[in-house]
């Protein structure tokens, strides 16, 4: 299993290494040099490319200004007073008051939905249910409107799969989709002549 | 003019060093290898071939962006265009397409038989498309030139219609290469994918030249003898 490495960005090396070492308490995480000094935290989410950043929220405005080209989930770091609406533009929130089980609970949930959306973001390469539907109708050589008529929707849609299936797939012949099918599984030869 | 255009008194050897693919064109018109220092004009003089022919036949193969005008075109011999096309077929089908199918056959040995069957008879029906058209090129087009070049002109086939028939076949093989590097199970993925690759890549790009050749330089040239004789 991957590990998941975590950037702390926090001025006082005082909670840094206090949550540093109830995070590594799971060997699932993985704790990277903290940064002290927030006007490098964008610079420094660059080099070492956590999976998720941990910042103190009254060091910037929005954690978006503060970590640059950084995209993943950040989760606020509380230990004293800080306005509810600022909090709301992050991912989660980690109270040290907190047990160290409860901390770590939250920063695992707020990566494993990161590395959901991640998966789901692939399978939006693979073709959709409805575009392996018209497929499957192409490669068995049936016409647009045979389609339209069998799946119940307009030739104007069953058009607008194939330009998908064919971008996808980058194959634009019916004999080529065909060949596809049958090392897909998804038909069988028997539907050939 | 376009100053990076091959001209009659490059070195051979370096018109091949910028363009090694113009080697394929060499073999086509029986130049032999071996130029040493000498010129493209002084190469194609030995060998009895063209040198304004030779040198836009390069230019168009090496270049795609490149289109000759018309009246360089048309003032150029054009004797040796059918023979330059009826070589180029024969190398397609006699050498790349056989190379290719052995390929792929040993591909389809790691295959479930039922794939296999249907891979192969994909190929198999792109072989046979591209030889019906080299075929009805050979038929039809080739002896059309030929009565045209005698001065006579018949009425039964132009040269307007030819165009648009290279692109399906292009589809095809592109559609080839997709399903062998992209869809393959992986057990049937070794030297001979790769190879079947690379080889179909090389295919592609000596075919999509052959096209622009006939595009640029036999169908220009044609029309010019059909209005002439009209």
């Amino acid at each position: 299993m991957t590990r998941i490495k975590v950037m702390i960005v926090e001025p006082s090396v005082v909670i840094t290494e206090g949550l540093a070492k109830v995070l590594s308490e799971a060997s699932r995480i993985k704790v990277l040099e903290p940064v002290h000094d927030a006007t490098v935290a964008s610079e420094r989410a660059t080099a070492l490319r956590p999976d998720v950043v941990i910042l103190n929220p009254t060091l910037a405005e929005s954690p978006s200004a503060l970590l640059g080209d950084y995209s993943g989930p950040v989760l606020a770091l509380v230990y004293q007073y800080v306005e509810q609406l600022r909090l709301k533009r992050y991912d989660a929130v980690i109270d040290i008051r907190e047990s160290s089980g409860t901390m770590i609970d939250t920063l695992i949930r707020v990566a494993k939905t990161v590395e959901q959306g991640d998966r789901e973001a692939t399978v939006s390469y693979e073709l959709s249910k409805r575009e392996t539907d018209v497929l499957i109708q192409v490669a068995k050589g049936l016409t647009n409107k045979e389609i339209a008529d069998k799946l119940n929707v307009s030739p104007h849609t069953v058009i607008s799969h194939r330009k998908n299936i064919m971008h996808k797939t980058g194959i634009k012949s019916v004999a080529g989709l065909t060949v596809y099918a049958i090392l897909n599984n998804l038909i069988d030869e028997s539907f050939l002549i | 003019m376009n100053t990076d255009l091959i001209g009659s008194s490059t070195k051979m050897s370096v018109m091949i060093t910028e363009h090694p693919e113009l080697v394929m064109l060499l073999q086509r018109m029986d130049i032999a290898l071996g130029f040493g220092e000498r010129s493209v004009r002084d190469v194609c003089a030995r060998h009895g071939v063209d040198t304004d022919f030779f040198i836009l036949l390069c230019n168009v193969y090496s270049d795609a962006s490149y289109a000759p005008r018309e009246e360089d075109v048309l003032r150029i011999s054009m004797d040796g265009l059918i023979p330059y096309l009826r070589r180029s077929h024969e190398y397609y089908v006699s050498k790349r397409l056989t190379h290719i199918q052995s390929h792929l056959g040993h591909i389809a040995e790691q295959l479930p038989q039922r794939v296999a069957q249907v891979f192969m008879r994909f190929f198999d029906d792109y072989r046979r498309e591209v030889t019906a058209h080299f075929s009805f090129e050979e038929n039809v087009v080739f002896p059309h030139i030929t009565s045209l070049q005698e001065g006579q002109l018949d009425t039964t086939y132009h040269i307007d219609t030819f165009l648009q028939s290279h692109e399906n076949l292009e589809d095809k093989l592109g559609d080839l290469l997709q399903i062998v590097f992209k869809y393959l199970p992986e057990q049937a993925t070794g030297d001979d994918a790769v190879d079947v690759v690379y080889d179909i890549l090389q295919l592609s790009m000596d075919l999509n030249r052959h096209s622009l050749i006939e595009e640029k330089v036999m169908v220009p040239y044609v029309r010019h003898l059909e209005r002439s004789l009209r």
